[in-house]
């Protein structure tokens, strides 16, 4: 089975965000493998255990150093790499032209795995233009996947503990959720046989894409620092509560 | 003249108060206004619809079996079906979880760019103002193409009425199943009836100070005693207390209630990407040193175990 793994490189979660010049944020911070995509490599590893002769291959598009979220992805248990390499910041329609070209230029899929979104843009929209790029169906916030010879039974979570199974013929592609497993971490052997495992550097402009029907661009940003001026609420624990009631009845009128 | 379509959402026959929110906000920027409803259409809905602004009213009338009416791919179809019919050029719809599955699926079948989570569109420049970086960071985006597609916060305005005469049209006949994308089966939880996180107007959430699975129930009382959706913080999740479904923050849900009550929670940076838009929060922490104390609005040191039982008594 050839599967193939799509990670993007990211700021660090706990990281301070600081915007520059009201449009880009400042990347002198740490960036890590897409908490999300953590889910997909660790989904892709399981099944290339199951299914006999299977490659698991990872693909990311960024700069020169997301090759370490690459990395990352190979000590997790991934086979190669493939980093589709530009300095732009791509939109969710390029870059979903662009998986879509270097997976379609590398081989057959027959199981994509995306993370159900990317931490730093939020687009939760990749994998189902990936998708419809290949023909191919899919589904987000996957939380159990079975893949029996040529279809795939995944389990979606909705909120509040609601779900929806569905089944996928294969090739299909598959958004993980962090219900689905839980992230391997590599061992210390394991990221020093990473280092050893072959990564390809495309450029973008070698893709040979045809241009996207529209674009998403980020005219400015701001820091989104809610300055709150924290009111002690002080007393019994019974005149706190008292006090909280009265405030959920009179300030925040959620309360008859 | 845009022509914006706005994907309806129902709750027990009636439309969402946020799928209404979702009208208001769309007539601040463009004129003419239609609502698809593809969950079945009564007199009530068409009325409400109307109250709050639909100039068209618009009846997917997909088929009545859950499994083609709920069949997000179907859905999908049915949707941008619709929208070449009628040639409208900006979809809106909640950034529900519903709507996560429902707009990226239309915008990657128009192949138009899309845009989630907005608190703020304007339609007629195609600019919505939507949280990135987890929350850190609000972004303007312009958008550009034949179709633009926003995904709206719920609760991103409220509905205001704009009572108008509308034309009813109904658009049946589209709902085939794709042979490669069956839905086999549907779970509604014990959530049947609980608004969802990210459309409650009161959330209370509990941390690791709960200590136990058997102390979280204490979340579900007092939520329960106030009307509210409870929540949690990963830790509660990782240790097994609940399930992942009530994991507030990074990589849980995104809320923004008018009130958050956060008990046993230490405010991580995580935690905070998932509520920091909260209109009021309110921190129950023993700890007044803690992250959350600092960021809140109201601070009530003091232990959990001892409050919280007193707001239930006392309601
Ligand atoms: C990639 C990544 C993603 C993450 N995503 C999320 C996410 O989505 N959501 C999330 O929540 N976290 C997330 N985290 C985890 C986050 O870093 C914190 O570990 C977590 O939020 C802490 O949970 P907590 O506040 O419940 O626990 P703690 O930080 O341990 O805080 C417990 C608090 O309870 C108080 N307390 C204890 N007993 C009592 C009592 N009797 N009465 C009152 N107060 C009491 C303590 O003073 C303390 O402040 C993520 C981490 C990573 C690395
Ligand atoms: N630049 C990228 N390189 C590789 N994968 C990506 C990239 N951007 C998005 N993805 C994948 O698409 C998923 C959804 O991303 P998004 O639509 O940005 O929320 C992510 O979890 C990744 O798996």
């Amino acid at each position: 089975m050839q599967i193939y793994v799509c990670v993007k490189h990211v700021p660090d979660s706990a990281a301070n965000i600081h915007v520059l010049d009201n449009r880009k944020i400042d990347e002198t911070v740490p960036f890590l493998l897409n908490p999300y995509d953590e889910h997909a490599v660790t989904e892709a590893v399981t099944l290339k255990k199951q299914v006999p002769d299977s490659e698991v291959i990872a693909v990311c598009l960024g700069k020169k150093d997301a090759e370490s979220t690459l990395r990352s992805a190979l000590a997790m248990g991934a086979d190669r790499g493939v980093l589709v390499e530009t300095d732009e910041s791509c939109d969710s329609m390029t870059t979903a032209r662009a998986l879509h070209a270097a997976i379609d230029r590398d081989g057959l899929a027959d199981i994509i795995f995306t993370g159900k979104e990317s931490i730093d843009s939020e687009g939760m929209q990749t994998q189902f233009r990936i998708g419809a790029l290949f023909g191919f169906p899919v589904v987000t916030n996957a939380a159990s996947l079975e893949v029996t010879h040529d279809k795939a039974t995944v389990t979606c979570e909705l909120a509040g503990g609601r779900t929806r199974t569905f089944e996928l013929s294969l090739p299909c592609v598959i958004g993980a959720g962090r219900g689905l497993n839980a992230p391997i971490y590599p061992t210390f052997p394991d990221v020093v046989k990473s280092r050893k495992k072959p990564i390809q550097t495309l450029s973008l402009s070698q893709l040979n894409m045809p241009a996207a029907p529209g674009s998403a661009k980020i005219v400015s940003m701001t820091p989104l620092v809610q300055k709150r001026n924290p009111q002690k609420i002080t007393g019994t624990p019974a005149e706190q509560a008292a006090e909280i009631i009265r405030i959920l009845r009179q300030e925040a009128k959620v309360l008859g | 003249m845009k022509q914006a379509g706005i994907v309806i959402e129902m709750e027990h026959g009636r439309v969402k108060e946020t799928s209404l929110g979702m009208i208001t906000l769309a007539a601040k920027t463009v004129d003419s206004l239609t609502a698809l409803v593809m969950d079945g259409m009564t007199e009530n809905i068409a009325d409400q619809l109307a109250e709050y602004g639909s100039h068209t009213i618009v009846d997917l009338a997909l088929p009545d079996a859950p499994e083609i009416r709920l069949n997000p791919a179907v859905r999908a179809t049915a949707v941008v079906h619709a929208v070449r019919e009628l040639k409208l050029d900006r979809i809106l719809g909640l950034s529900s979880p519903e709507g996560k599955d429902l707009l990226p699926r239309v915008a990657a079948l128009l192949d138009a760019p899309l845009v989630m989570d907005c608190v703020d569109v304007d339609l007629s420049t195609g600019i919505a103002v939507t949280s990135q970086y987890s929350g850190k960071v609000m972004a303007q985006i312009q958008l550009a193409g034949d179709t633009l597609v926003f995904g709206i916060q719920p609760n991103a305005v409220p509905p205001e009425p704009a009572p108008v005469q509308p034309r009813i049209v109904a658009m049946a006949g589209n709902a085939a199943v794709p042979e490669n994308f069956a839905l086999l089966s549907w779970d509604d939880g014990d959530s049947a009836g609980r608004q969802s996180l990210a459309e409650a107007d009161i959330i209370v959430a509990g941390g690791r100070g709960l200590k136990n699975k058997d102390n979280f129930s204490l979340i579900f009382e007092c939520a329960g005693k106030l009307n509210a959706v409870p929540g949690a913080s990963r830790v509660a999740v990782d240790e097994g207390w609940v399930p992942y479904a009530f994991q507030v923050g990074q990589t849980g849900e995104k809320v923004s209630p008018q009130v958050y009550i956060a008990c046993g929670i230490s405010g991580s940076i995580q935690h905070f990407a998932g509520m920091k838009t909260a209109r009021m929060i309110i921190a129950v922490n023993r700890d007044e040193n803690a992250a959350i104390m600092a960021n809140c609005d109201y601070q009530v040191q003091g232990d959990l175990f001892e409050i919280l039982p007193e707001i239930m008594r006392q309601l």
